[in-house]
């Protein structure tokens, strides 16, 4: 293990990963100490928007800056690798919830007495009951906190920021007085004669100015900083990188970069702007990074100022970068959804250029290379894979997929097109495109595409086989849409079903569109607006529909859970008469204890979703186009409209842990199935059964669907096992399918691993759309990927 | 037409011909090798296989025999009528082979074919031995396959008449022909009959233009050894026999456990697993006597 940690090219690289990767995370607190100062001088004095600015500029005047030895790219959202900082006007954590971060055995934080000192005495006391967290949970409904509490749905915007989005090629055009210039512009236009949102537009212009200004303070202390380190280094080898660190930061952020190398420190500034103005979900991610910096690198390779490996130097420091920051600490139902560091920052390399051309360059082959050597999670490096791609690239990403990490996914370029052109996207912002977070498919620069919250299919499920009851605590949350036992056909239980799903996305979306308008209203992101078209031309703030195209997604979990449950219920109980409801119902209250022979039945004798087979996956359909159409159609309160995706990062597992037995025979608290993936051990007829399976889910109608396929390593050994799963990934792609990733890992390892986790520290494990750390992972998550079908032959 | 059955349906199927493939698995063989891993595809009849580690003792195959034969399972006074197969919810009984109807064989080998024009991969048709099943049905199932655009791989010991290979001559893509052993006598004491039909088939084969795919299951103890492999080289050549790939097939031992499940013995006694360098060697010998073609492995 000790060994494995020193990964990366050279010395320099070593030395920084292994720092980034040994140091614990941390709580930072100055940046909310700051904040509050920043709260206590202007609000009530400046607009809203002006306030949020304000508050960044006065951060980044202010807060400690760090250079660490040998970094070549500057700048931490805290004062050292694995800071984390808080955001008490999202979420004012009690000093229990500070306690528990310390505490707790995974995902933990270090808290110092001086940390919960501070918390006591000068955050708790300004923070509470201004928190996002308490205006949202005071405004919601009874129902909507009763569902919630039951675990039918989660809600993002609870404890962290809107935010899933992604940045342009815009970032390495412009410098931020060029930006400043832009918004003096669309001042001017202003009409304070008809409009009678001039005002808010100028509070907001005004705002993304002050925003402007607050990065290209944090640019001139990082020159400052740096020239001041190297008048004291001794070292002329550092001294001279010192130096060069300055130049970059006298020309970025404030001008367009003008090198490879100033374009991957222009894009990190860029980072950790929108990381600590306010908490986003997602981070941010650079896109198409190999096709932004493709030029750079060519033109500063033809003026011999940069060769390959040099490049390749670079782009190692700045995955060290990403790999430094942890998502900031959570707490209650958003941990349970998301128990994970990673932040979920994206890359998507390959796919195709804004004219529809093959976008792979060098530049993304040297993203290949250093994803290979460096192996980190963050950022979650994936592969756009267009017909266009050559086979060389797609061959190379499978080669290290196959190493068994998790990294790269893989997205379908030609399916994120039609997907976005068919969420209302022009042919080019499509193009643009791709996948952030797990694999969420939006208009890169050009959309605010936020995720609302998980949607348990299962459960809805489960209260309609109760009457609207909640078996796991007796509660009526749902309508009482009839008693099981009295459906004569499949066809009535089905209509109840849609009953229960429409009355719960009804309780979700009005609880999501007052969401969006507290944010709106109160948590306006000027820096981020800068960076998302048309924000700046509209005069509107990214949080209240200035973007370009305005989209809320749903996720709906349990796929695989929801298509054979329904099977068990139509094949077993209407179809064939093997036993009767009544039966059923008693089976999964007493968790299918004394009743084998139901068990048997829904477990080995009834059609599975995953195999193939038109009877399972035709359920599949049935429930899969149900939720599509009747999320799809719905309005947001930002101008766009609701969509849906089928993820879920690691809320199967909570999902699963608030239902007693489901009729497929999956038993009380387990894990529902993740993705669009089958369930668990019901997929027995291979990758390409799943695969054909998964692709009858229209993924076109979607934004975004992820597929797990865990291998052993011997299917893939070889030249012909790496054509084999670059055949499957690209017959998956002609089928329309979205995204697939891949884990290959021996079940005996994970075992292994899960005993003896101090020996296998390094072992990184694909969960849903990201890899992590195993040891990371709550038990029961491990449990889950240990069993997924593994993919093995030996007939 | 007499309905073969089927054992099993390999979907991504990667050792058995080029590309992702489907494999289909027929019941009955005419050979009995002592190697064999998969001892349920040697009987044309349909038998039943009893998982031991699966079955908790309950009693319900009792319960449901009529002959007094489920616990412990006596297979003489087995009737194999399935009443016990039916009642274990355990999955401890399970059947070896079950007929198709061709239609429904052909759609499910078609699922996969997406897989197959991306990969260059087909079907593979395999046993047991495919041509000793009933040659209207397999030559129907190759010519539907075939006009399909669905390449066909014929996997095959040898041992029938050649008028069966003729049946299917026109469909196959590719025949995977094993060598098991060059001398009669030994041949016939480690499968049950002498190699002469075989060397014969595969010379007419070759003559009337089959591609050939020559595949060698190694075992060390019985034909892992330099002179098997000269004779078979020399045997390729003086016959003049047109062999587009060879594989050396590395034996496991993995289906030992399966004769338990068929209430039969496995002797695995002076055979073992091959020499990784000898293979290597192997292979060397083959590509320096002009067998470009030739891997370890399937």
């Amino acid at each position: 293990m000790a060994e494995r940690q020193e990964r990366g090219m050279n010395e320099r690289i070593r030395k920084l990963r292994k720092l980034s990767v040994e140091t614990q995370p941390h709580i930072y607190m100055e940046r909310a100490v700051l904040e509050t100062e920043a709260y206590q001088m202007y609000e009530g004095k400046v607009s809203v928007p002006e306030l949020r600015a304000l508050t960044l500029k006065h951060f980044f005047s202010n807060k400690k800056l760090y250079i660490g030895d040998g970094e070549l790219i500057v700048g931490e959202k805290g004062d050292y690798p694995q800071s984390a900082p808080t955001f008490p006007e999202l979420c004012c954590h009690t000093l229990e919830d500070m306690h528990n971060m310390n505490d707790r055995k995974v995902v933990n934080f270090t808290v110092t007495e001086e940390d919960l000192k501070t918390q006591e005495e000068k955050i708790i006391p300004y923070w509470t009951g201004r928190s996002m967290r308490e205006r949202i949970l005071n405004s919601m409904t009874e129902e909507w906190r009763e569902a919630y509490a039951a675990g039918i749905f989660t809600e993002f915007m609870e404890q962290r920021g809107p935010g899933h989005t992604v940045g342009s090629v815009k970032l390495y055009e412009k410098g931020y007085l060029d930006y400043q210039e832009d918004i003096k512009a669309a001042l001017a236009q202003l009409d304070f004669q008809r409009d009678p949102e001039a005002l808010n537009k100028r509070d907001q212009l005004n705002a993304m100015y002050i925003a402007c200004d607050a990065i290209m303070i944090l640019g001139r202390r990082y020159a400052e900083l740096a020239r001041e380190m190297a008048a004291e280094c001794a070292d002329e080898k550092r001294k001279a990188e010192l130096l060069q660190i300055a130049a970059n930061c006298d020309v970025v952020p404030a001008h367009k970069p003008q090198t490879y190398y100033q374009a991957i420190q222009t894009y990190w500034f860029t980072h950790l702007a929108v990381t600590t103005e306010l908490n986003p979900w997602d981070a941010y991610s650079p896109g198409h990074f190999d096709q932004h910096l493709g030029p750079f690198y060519e033109r500063d390779v033809e003026a011999g100022i940069l060769d390959r490996e040099q490049a390749l130097e670079l782009m190692e420091c700045l995955w060290v970068k990403f790999y430094n920051q942890p998502a900031p600490p959570k707490v209650g139902v958003t941990l349970k959804e998301s128990g994970t560091y990673t932040d979920f920052a994206n890359i998507n390399t390959g796919g195709v250029t804004p004219e529809g051309e093959d976008g792979v360059n060098e530049v993304s082959y040297i993203i290949l290379d250093c994803m290979d050597e460096l192996q980190l999670v963050q950022p979650n490096s994936n592969v756009q894979i267009s017909r266009k791609n050559p086979r060389r690239f797609l061959k190379r990403a499978c080669e290290i997929a196959r190493k068994g990490w998790g990294q790269p996914a893989f997205y379908n370029t030609e399916a994120i097109i039609q997907e976005l052109m068919n969420a209302g996207k022009s042919l080019e912002d499509a193009r643009k495109g791709g996948c952030s977070g797990c694999v969420e498919t939006g208009a890169f620069g050009n959309e605010a595409y936020i995720l609302q919250g998980y949607f348990n299919l299962p459960k809805v499920f489960e209260l309609t086989l109760f009457n609207g009851m909640d078996p796991m605590t007796g509660k009526q949350l749902g309508p009482k849409t009839g008693e099981a036992k009295d459906f004569k056909t499949f066809d009535q239980l089905w209509d109840a079903y849609t009953k229960q799903i429409d009355y719960f996305l009804d309780i979700k979306v009005r609880g999501s569109n007052v969401i969006e308008s507290l944010y709106a209203k109160y948590m306006p992101v000027p820096f981020l607006s800068i960076l998302t078209n048309d924000c700046i031309a509209k005069g509107q703030d990214y949080n209240a529909g200035g973007a370009r195209y305005n989209t809320s997604v749903i996720q709906g979990v349990g796929t695989g859970t929801i298509s054979d449950s329904l099977a068990a219920v139509k094949y077993n109980v209407y179809d064939n008469q093997n036993f009767t409801m009544e039966e059923l119902l008693a089976a999964m209250k007493d968790n299918f204890q004394g009743h084998d022979r139901i068990l048997h039945l829904v477990r080995s004798k009834t059609p599975k979703y995953g195999n193939d087979n038109d009877y399972a996956d035709g359920l599949m359909k049935k429930v899969f186009n149900y939720f599509v159409d009747n999320v799809s159609a719905r309005p947001n309160m930002r101008g766009g409209s609701y969509r849906v995706d089928m993820l879920p990062t690691t809320c199967h597992v909570y999902f699963g842990d608030v239902m007693i037995a489901s009729p497929n025979g999956r038993l009380a608290h387990k894990p529902v199935s993740e993705g669009i993936s089958p369930e668990k051990g019901a997929d027995t007829n291979g990758p390409t059964a799943v695969i054909k399976s998964c692709a009858k889910m229209d993924h076109l109608k979607t934004g975004g669907t992820l597929l797990n396929q865990k291998f052993t390593p011997a299917v893939l050994a070889g030249d012909a096992g790496l054509d084999h799963l670059a055949d499957l990934v690209r017959t998956y792609f002609d089928m329309d399918g979205h995204h697939i990733q891949f884990n290959v890992v021996g079940r005996e390892t994970l075992l292994a691993a899960q005993k003896n986790p101090e020996e296998y520290g390094d072992l990184i494990v694909r969960v849903a759309g990201y890899s992590d750390y195993f040891r990371n992972l709550d038990k029961p998550l491990q449990d889950e990927i240990i069993e997924r079908t593994e993919q093995d032959f030996g007939y | 037409m007499n309905r073969p059955l089927v054992l099993n349906i390999q979907k991504y199927a990667i050792h058995d011909g080029a590309g992702i493939r489907t494999t289909v698995f027929f019941k009955g063989c005419p050979l009995s090798c002592r190697w064999c891993h998969n001892p349920e595809s040697q009987r044309y009849q349909r038998e039943l296989m009893f998982h031991q580690d699966r079955c908790a003792g309950c009693g319900a195959c009792a319960g449901a025999c009529p002959h007094g034969a489920a616990l412990p399972l006596d297979r003489d006074a087995c009737r194999t009528c399935g009443a016990c197969v039916d009642a274990c919810v355990h999955d401890a009984r399970e059947w070896a082979g079950r007929p198709y109807e061709l239609g429904e064989l052909v759609r499910e080998l078609e699922k996969d074919r997406m897989f197959y024009d991306q990969s260059g991969g087909g079907v593979t048709l395999s046993g047991g031995e495919v041509l000793a099943q009933d040659m209207d049905y397999i030559a129907g199932l190759a010519q539907r396959l075939y006009e399909k655009g669905i390449s066909v791989d014929v996997d095959t010991c040898g041992h029938v008449s050649y008028e069966r290979f003729q049946r299917v001559l026109p469909y196959a893509d590719t025949f995977l022909y094993d060598i098991k052993l060059m001398d009669p006598g030994e041949h016939e004491r480690y499968t049950g009959v002498d190699n002469r039909l075989i060397l014969e088939n595969l010379k007419r084969l070759s003559a009337d233009g089959g591609r050939i795919n020559v595949r060698l299951p190694l075992i060390e103890g019985v034909n892992a050894f330099d002179r098997h492999i000269q004779e078979v080289i020399a045997f390729l050549k003086r016959e003049n026999i047109r062999i587009y790939r060879v594989n050396l097939l590395k034996y496991h031992s993995t289906g030992s456990s399966k004769y338990g499940k068929l209430g039969r013995a496995y002797d695995e006694a002076g055979m073992s697993v091959p020499d990784e360098a000898w293979l290597e060697r192997s292979r060397e010998a083959f590509l320096q006597n002009g067998f470009s073609n030739t891997e370890i492995g399937g």
